[in-house]
Parts: C-alpha cells; structure tokens; sequence
C-alpha cells in the first residue's frame, strides 16, 4: 500500500515537474509546481517526516508560491513562448549538460542494497523520539539544542531578506 | 524505500536544470531553481531514515533559505522588469562579453 502511494505520488511529481519545465505560460508552471510540491509533500508523510510535510505545504505550497504569483500578475507579461526557449548552441550544451549530469546520478545508484523505511538504523531513533516527543517535538529537540546557533542566524538572515527585499523592490523617489 | 526516493530526488534534480538551461524567461528559471532546492530537500529526508533527525532540521534551514532567496530574487526580478519592461533574459547583456 505504501509502496503504491509513493510510486503515484512520485509519478505526480516528475509529471509536474515537467509541466514546470514545458509550460506555456508562468502561471501555468506555478500551478503545476504547486502539484509538485503538495505530492512531495506526501511522499515526506510516507517517509514518516510529518513536520517537514506540514511545513512544505504552509511555508512552500502557501507563502513562496503566492509570493512568486503576486510578481507574476504584478509583471503583466505576454505570452511570447517561442522566445522563450533557448535556441541553437546554447540548447544542445544544455542536452549534454543534462544528460552527463543523469547518467552520472543513474550510475550511483546502480546495485545499491534495498534499504527498508522501517528498518533503517536512523528510522528507529527517529520512530522513537516521535514516539516520546510527537512530530514538532522530535525537530525542536535537536533545533533548540544543537542547532540553535544556526537557528538564531536564519532569524537575521530573514530580516536581511525582508529588507533588501524592499529596498530593491521600492520605486526610486526622484 | 529510501533508494526509490533517491532516484525521485535525482530525477527531480535532472529536470529542475534542464529547466534552468533551456528556459529564458527569469520567473520559470527561478520556478526551476526552487525544484532543485526541492530535490534535494527529498534527499535530505530519505538520508534522514539513515543518519537521524539531522537531516529534517536541514531540510527546514533549506526552506528558510529558499524563502529569503525567493523574495529578494523576485525584487530583483521586479527592478529589472520595470527597467527593461520584460523579464527575458537575452535582454539583460549589459555583463556579456
């Protein structure tokens, strides 16, 4: 059963994935990146990260998307599709480049072992900490004890982000 | 499951610069870049079975990350736009050599 709803939901994501890649117009490529994002979402649910999967929906799915869809209609862009490809040398690099870069990937993981979900050496600490602490509990454990230096920095990073955002973004007063 | 997902993050990561190489439009580049990101946040989870609970807490410092990166790429975005009235990137030459 699980194995199912991972290959569908994985099926959904590559399918959206190359619906971002190919589509005609940018909004379009959001819609079809948010189908994208909502089944990875369900792909962390079966790899028991539940808080991860909440947060790809709230923060990625809700926030950066809209973002990216409040630019896209305050852009007013035409639909010039066809320009919007690149074309002649710099598409075949781009072919070689792919390609090199998926067979360097499909050869790593040739005759790798089948490694179980629920059998992994980290999964039983994880299963134990959900267990003993719940989803949030489990991530806020390691985050306000061994990560809290990096987490207090993301803090100044995002207020970095918020004012250069509106620097950059502001119309310039003559 | 673990090397399924691995391959789904590669795979994923594969489409995401093809994407980033072939399309000129700046916002579906941008679109393509956060599915990279995305990749490898699937990567980080998978491992996470293996290593432990590290892996989702980077996943989580990479969502915050993607956040900051997508709302000063998109003022960029929005500067160049009003600049050149379009976000194709064959028009912004002026670093070319």
């Amino acid at each position: 059963m699980v194995d199912i709803l991972f290959y569908v939901f994985a099926a959904v994501a590559i399918g959206s994935a190359l619906g971002v890649v190919m589509g005609r117009t940018p909004v379009g490529s959001l819609l079809f990146m948010v189908a994208t994002l909502a089944s990875l979402a369900g792909v962390y649910v079966l790899l028991e990260a539940h808080f991860i999967a909440a947060v790809q929906i709230i923060v990625y799915a809700g926030a950066i998307m809209v973002l990216f869809l409040f630019v896209i209609m305050l852009l007013n862009l035409g639909h010039e599709y066809r320009r919007d490809l690149q074309g002649g040398v710099a598409a075949v690099l781009s072919f070689i480049v792919v390609g090199v870069l998926a067979g360097l990937l499909s050869r790593q993981f040739r005759g790798e072992g089948a490694l179980d979900v629920i059998s992994a050496p980290g999964g039983q600490a994880i299963d134990a900490a959900l267990i003993e602490h719940g989803a949030v509990g489990a991530i806020g454990q390691s985050l306000f004890t061994d990560y809290v230096v990096p987490f207090e920095i993301t803090g100044v990073l995002l207020l970095v982000a918020i004012v250069g955002a509106l620097v950059l973004a502001k119309r310039r007063v003559p | 499951m673990i090397t399924p997902a691995m391959v789904l993050s590669a795979i994923l990561f594969v489409v995401g610069t093809f994407g980033v190489l072939v399309r000129r439009n700046a916002i579906i580049m941008f679109l393509c870049i956060e599915l990279q990101l995305n990749a490898v946040n699937l990567a980080f989870v998978a491992l996470s079975r293996i290593w432990g609970i590290d892996g989702q807490v980077f996943v989580f410092f990479v969502m915050t990350v993607a956040a900051a990166e997508a709302a000063v790429g998109l003022a960029i975005i929005i500067s160049i736009f009003r600049h050149y009235e379009t976000v194709n990137v064959d028009n912004f030459n002026l670093l070319k050599w």
